[in-house]
């Protein structure tokens, strides 16, 4: 049998947020012993969820919502809070989570020995806490030549805005993904705030992390890598950009509509808020959807009938189009429309989502048991390998979950320092009281 | 000088349109030999896919092909013929990786599935990227951009509650998937060099969306959590409000102010909104709308972008300007980092890119060429192959190349 890919890379990660996170996730997900440095003195906003201990009503209010805690038992004076994040709990698998104050000498000192004896240093800070901190690469690779240090922030280490504060939602701003998506006939206030800077330059880390070790097995050096959310986004956005410097034209948004021509959009269907979207790219897929419809009268206009005149008379169409769509579920829409060689498929809501069909085929939900929340189905791995197969190991790790382990197996440190440290503040389960959110909290 | 790290790997890219190419291109432009297989004739749909130089919609001037294939080396083969799956298969016993985003039912059709291609070239990994995986009751189904996000991704909570649900810009979601598979195809790699193994890699875009962490993991498991599901609301609909986009002097700007972090509105404002505004929240309408009409759009509409900005950040408010393609090109942070890549194409000139997506000394990004001309380096890789120029003659009469 073979190991996991990445078995024997051992990775120490200081990251916050969704992007940093992201990446570990896919390194730990492949085999790596990714050990998450926390602080029970330091909470970033948003990382373990909103607040250190939410109010309960607060939590309550909020109806589904990608910052939510689990409910049910959700107790912010005697629980963990912390533990309890969908926010968190969705990259937290197959990691482990050791707890240190790195704001006291010792806690450097602990951070240090863990580097030296690590692969890989990820952290994804905004500029200026890792200098705080002490913790910037020239320290670093004196604890550690061979180290590979990675730092992602939302534009990088250097440049006017190496400073900025920024979420995932101002950086697509500043790349002008925020200009370029959206209705046509509204105004771009008219959205939501996206994150796709966090999938984006997350999912592009680890490629280049692992490009990384593959280049250290051959040259022996480590290296610091400096990697700006922002431009790791901007290269899935290569062609608005080109049409700029090709054709000095800005590109703007067409909502739904097709880059290239095809009839397609987002179309009402039966129940609430369930929509189907349809492209159709071409005569055969147009005459697939006639068919689909039963062919009926209108399908058969003259205005409706090449591929131009379709692109002219979208407007109209997209009416006809949803007034057979309004009368089908979303689901049975698309087999309709699939049937026929047409692409169609539902706008899938949670709810929808688990019962699919093809997610359920494959088994893309994974039920898993956490000590804290319960047994509950979590998103699983986004691509298989056939020899190195591979699950959830293990649940969303907790804050300080693997204390012991980190510290007595990995540090060597004896039971008497590690009961010191743990009432120094290093070592523990809970975040101190009275933690303010983004901030460390003063001795 | 260190040398590229990729500039040891070498793979066959029977990739087309966008993710497939978006991967190898990452490979490609860290120094892998990609040699992309192209059909004879017309190549790679992304040739006639906008936008084109000057709108001429020519195949050597799609701006969507010129980024997504440089640094590739192109060769066309027909693989219907015995004869081009023969020298694909040639190619294949000396290539690390190979990647296609065909239809699923495509490679095992033309007799290139992993079954096959693994008994010649054991420590090959192969990837395949499809709409939604390789197996399973979709497996068939036709997609685009726009009904990938909708099944897989966070499009149901996309938008405006009052209007169906939205897109993300251009073709990202595609794009995603790209890299995805690029991260997939890496650490495959990594255990083929570490263990000697060859393997197959299954990337589906609709799970490259569904384990995607914009929104949408988390919305799925606090469904899972709660039984409840995320309304669509607009950015202003937030808790925090008012925390969004807002109309300015000269377009449009973020801001994540309002009422959480008023104590800092306060600084920027230079006016003493606390005494008067403090513990409002958004229940609180009437008080709401009095702070906007007073005293937010009266501040905001006399400002420009970059001035709003400029003043919140100083004062740790998150904050960003609405940019345009042009505007972004403009940026003085993006210029100061050398993001931009200038490529010299033989056919349309030298024009700006986007270019490295991280920096290190240590990991050399570097553009050696730019996107192929179709068919560009067939006599070079056929050479290679130890075919001569009458052969090369005959393959081409006989419509294999």
């Amino acid at each position: 049998m073979a190991k996991l890919p990445l078995e024997g890379i051992r990775v120490v990660g200081m990251t916050q947020m969704w992007a940093g996170p992201t990446a570990e996730m896919h390194l730990a997900d492949w085999g790596a012993e990714v050990i998450k440095v926390e602080s029970l003195h330091y909470l970033a906003v948003g990382t373990r969820g909103p607040a250190p201990r939410h109010p309960k009503f607060a939590v309550d209010f909020v109806k589904g919502g990608y910052a939510a805690y689990l409910k049910e038992g959700y107790d912010e004076v005697n629980g963990r809070p912390w533990n309890r994040s969908s926010m968190f709990n969705v990259h937290g698998r197959n990691k482990l989570s050791c707890t240190v104050d790195p704001m006291k000498p010792k806690g450097k000192e602990i951070i240090k020995q863990l580097v030296q004896v690590s692969d890989v240093f990820i952290e994804s800070n905004q500029p200026g806490v890792m200098e705080n901190l002490g913790l910037t690469y020239d320290v670093i690779q004196e604890w550690n030549p061979k180290i590979i240090m990675v730092s992602m922030s939302g534009f990088g280490q250097t440049g006017p805005l190496k400073y900025y504060r920024a979420l995932g939602a101002h950086q697509e701003d500043f790349l002008g993904h925020t200009y370029l998506r959206g209705y046509v006939d509204r105004d771009v206030t008219a959205n939501s705030a996206i994150y796709h800077g966090d999938e984006a330059s997350g999912t592009a880390a680890p490629f280049i992390i692992v490009m990384a070790l593959h280049q250290r097995n051959k040259t022996g050096k480590g290296m610091f890598i400096d990697i700006s959310q922002a431009e790791a986004t901007m290269t899935q956005l290569g062609e608005a950009i080109l049409d700029y410097t090709m054709n000095q034209r800005i590109t703007e948004r067409t909502g739904n509509r097709d880059l290239y021509g095809a009839v397609q959009g987002c179309y009402r269907c039966q129940g609430e808020d369930r929509w189907v979207n349809i492209t159709i790219r071409n005569d055969k897929e147009w005459e697939g959807f006639c068919r689909a419809l039963g062919n009926p009268e209108w399908t058969r206009e003259e205005r409706f009938s090449d591929t131009l005149k379709r692109w002219h008379n979208h407007d109209e169409l997209d009416r006809r189009i949803e007034e057979w769509t309004s009368q089908h579920d979303h689901f049975k829409a698309m087999y309709t429309l699939q049937k026929e060689g047409v692409a169609a498929g539902p706008v899938e809501h949670p709810d929808d989502a688990y019962n699919d069909p093809q997610m359920k085929d494959r088994g893309f939900f994974e039920k898993v048991t956490h000590s804290e929340c319960g047994t509950h189905r979590y998103p699983g791995l986004s691509y298989r390998m056939s020899k190195t197969p591979n699950l959830f190991r293990s649940p969303p790790v907790r804050l300080g979950e693997h204390n012991e382990y980190v510290y007595k197996m990995i540090l060597k440190v004896s039971d008497e320092e590690y009961a010191e440290l743990e009432r120094e503040g290093h070592i523990g389960m809970d975040l101190v009281p009275d933690l303010e959110i983004g901030k460390y909290k003063a001795e | 000088m260190v040398e590229q790290p990729l500039s040891d790997v070498r793979i066959l890219d029977l990739t087309w349109y966008i993710s497939g190419p978006n991967c190898t291109k990452l490979f490609a432009d860290y120094g892998a030999d990609v040699i992309k297989v192209e059909r004879s004739g017309e190549g790679d749909p992304a040739r006639r896919m906008g936008p084109f130089y000057q709108d001429d919609p020519h195949p050597e001037k799609s701006g969507l092909f010129l980024y997504l294939n440089t640094n590739k080396r192109s060769i066309t083969l027909n693989l219907k013929t015995e004869t081009g799956k023969r020298i694909l298969k040639d190619l294949a016993e000396d290539a690390d990786i190979l990647v296609e985003n065909f239809s699923p039912h495509a490679m095992p059709s033309l007799g290139l599935d992993y079954e096959t291609l693994e008994k010649i070239n054991p420590k090959l990994v192969m990837t395949s990227i499809s709409n939604f995986g390789q197996t399973g009751p979709y497996r068939d189904f036709k997609a685009s951009e726009l009904i990938i996000y909708g099944m897989g991704g966070a499009m149901c909570t996309t938008g405006v509650g009052d209007c169906e649900p939205v897109k993300k810009g251009m073709n990202v979601i595609q794009y995603q998937g790209g890299t995805m598979a690029a991260t997939a195809t890496m650490i495959a790699l990594y255990a083929a060099r570490a263990q000697g193994i060859g393997q197959y890699v299954d990337v589906s875009l609709m799970e490259s969306q569904m384990g995607s962490i914009d929104r949408r993991m988390s919305e799925l498991l606090a469904y899972e959590y709660n039984g409840e599901l995320t309304p669509r609301m607009d950015i202003a609909g937030l808790l925090q409000y008012p925390y969004g986009i807002f109309p300015c002097a000269d377009g449009y700007v973020d801001v994540a102010g309002g009422f959480m972090f008023l104590n800092r509105i306060e600084k920027v404002l230079k006016m003493p909104l606390m005494e008067r505004y403090g513990g409002v929240n958004q229940f609180d309408v009437e008080r709401r709308e009095e702070f906007f009409a007073n005293t937010w759009y009266p501040w905001i509409m006399e400002r420009t972008r970059r001035e709003i900005v400029e003043a919140c950040q100083e004062k740790r408010v998150m904050s960003a300007p609405i940019n345009t393609t042009e505007d972004l090109l403009r940026e003085p942070q993006f210029q100061e980092r050398g993001f931009w890549a200038e490529i010299d194409h033989p056919v349309v000139g030298k024009l700006t890119f986007p270019g490295m997506p991280a920096i290190s000394a240590e990991l050399p990004w570097e553009i050696r060429r730019p996107a192929p001309l179709l068919g560009e380096h067939n006599e070079e890789v056929y050479a290679s192959l130890g075919y001569t120029r009458e052969d090369l003659m005959k393959l081409r009469e006989g419509g294999i190349i």
